[in-house]
């Protein structure tokens, strides 16, 4: 049986671990509601691009249609971006998107198709790394979320598209849906999917006028589209991190505070024991005399 | 007709502007144009430079970067890549 001193080792040790938690969940949390402020200011943005690409993609049709909105026409060479964050500590944030993107590239390698891999985050990079490692087109980091982050990826991702390597790209990410729950989903960024629940605009029977003409403007919005996605992604991902270490953080100073209560009893009935020994050891002296 | 224009100019980080106004310049990539209440619908790639809208008799000036210009019935909408407002 541990003596009164372990435990009061161990008791100091539960509780530092305790204080760290706690600091923990209290920055995630403030850093959460930063986050969603973040992915809130930017849904304008995403929202009205997509509605102007359904609106332009309506009108565009057939072989002068670019191939980021109707594919290459093959579906053979499949770029998977898994996007992350860089940090742990959040429960099973990254876990689960991880196992999300690894059953899908198992499948579609299954499937005979010839994958490549762009994790975005460290967490990606390392837990997929020895399952399709040799995939790997590049290893960006996740970081802070910020427009040029998500140009970055969205070059890489376009340079492929462009070099004729790639013909589908798929993304995933943990979608936020709310403070204790975080959806691994799985969105394809090329062809571009055009959302068929975007408010199509009335046009009040006037003809809509392009400057220069939709095909232009539809290649330069396209990439334009991507990087928004990309951003949109990372946000939400950078606001369901927070959510889960603020979780997770929680959690474990609970389970902190239980285990110091439990330990604490213990401590204080082995203390007893040990006093109330040493008195029968006094009395029964006392007695023996 | 409506005698006002709704104008909205967003960025990917955030709007920066939202409501009614009476006369919106902006830098098209094929020449500045200026967009008034009942402006037949259009759409336009934006090539750098400023933004002017007015309203009443004030008027507000933006710096943008690489964006679309789209016109509707609904009003004005500028998809900038970069905005900035330019302190007068």
């Amino acid at each position: 049986m541990a003596s009164v001193k372990d435990l009061k080792t161990r008791i100091t040790s539960v509780s530092s671990t305790q204080k760290i938690t706690k600091a923990m969940q209290m920055v995630a949390a403030a850093k959460l509601r930063r986050a969603r402020d973040a992915a809130e200011s930017a849904r304008p943005y995403a929202t009205r691009m997509a509605a102007v690409i359904a609106n332009l993609a309506a009108g565009v049709s057939g072989d002068g249609a670019p191939r980021m909105l109707v594919g290459t026409g093959s579906q053979q060479r499949e770029l998977i971006v898994v996007a992350t964050a860089d940090k742990g500590l959040a429960g099973g944030f990254n876990g689960s998107i991880v196992r999300a993107a690894r059953d899908y590239i198992g499948a579609q390698i299954a499937a005979g198709r010839d994958v490549s891999v762009l994790p975005v985050g460290r967490k990606a990079r390392d837990q997929l790394k020895r399952l399709f490692g040799d995939r790997y087109i590049a290893t960006p980091e996740a970081g802070v979320p910020s427009l040029a982050r998500a140009q970055e990826v969205s070059d890489l991702i376009t340079a492929r598209f462009e070099a004729g390597e790639t013909d589908v790209v798929t993304l995933f990410y943990n979608r936020f849906a709310s403070v204790v729950s975080q959806v691994p989903t799985r969105q394809q960024l090329i062809p571009a999917q055009v959302a068929g629940s975007a408010p199509t605009i009335d046009l009040k029977g006037a003809g809509y006028e392009y400057e220069p003409d939709e095909t232009t403007i539809l290649a330069a919005l396209l990439p334009r589209n991507l990087t928004t996605q990309i951003l949109a992604a990372m946000l939400e991902n950078q606001a369901g991190f927070f959510a889960a270490q603020m979780a997770a953080m929680d959690n474990a100073t609970r389970n902190a505070g239980e285990m110091i209560a439990s330990l604490k009893l213990i401590m204080n009935r082995t203390r007893q024991a040990q006093i109330t020994k040493e008195l029968i050891e006094i009395i029964s002296g006392a007695e023996a005399l | 007709m409506a005698d006002t224009l709704h104008f909205s100019l967003v960025s990917p980080e955030r709007e920066l502007f939202s409501g009614d106004v009476d006369q919106v310049d902006a830098p098209g990539s094929e020449g500045d144009f200026g967009v008034l209440p009942g402006h037949a619908p259009f759409m336009t790639t934006l090539k750098e430079g400023r933004v002017h809208v007015h309203i009443g008799g004030t008027q507000k000036v933006y710096e943008v970067r690489g964006g679309f210009a789209d016109v509707t019935p609904q009003g004005l909408t500028i998809l900038a890549e970069k905005a900035d407002e330019v302190v007068l």
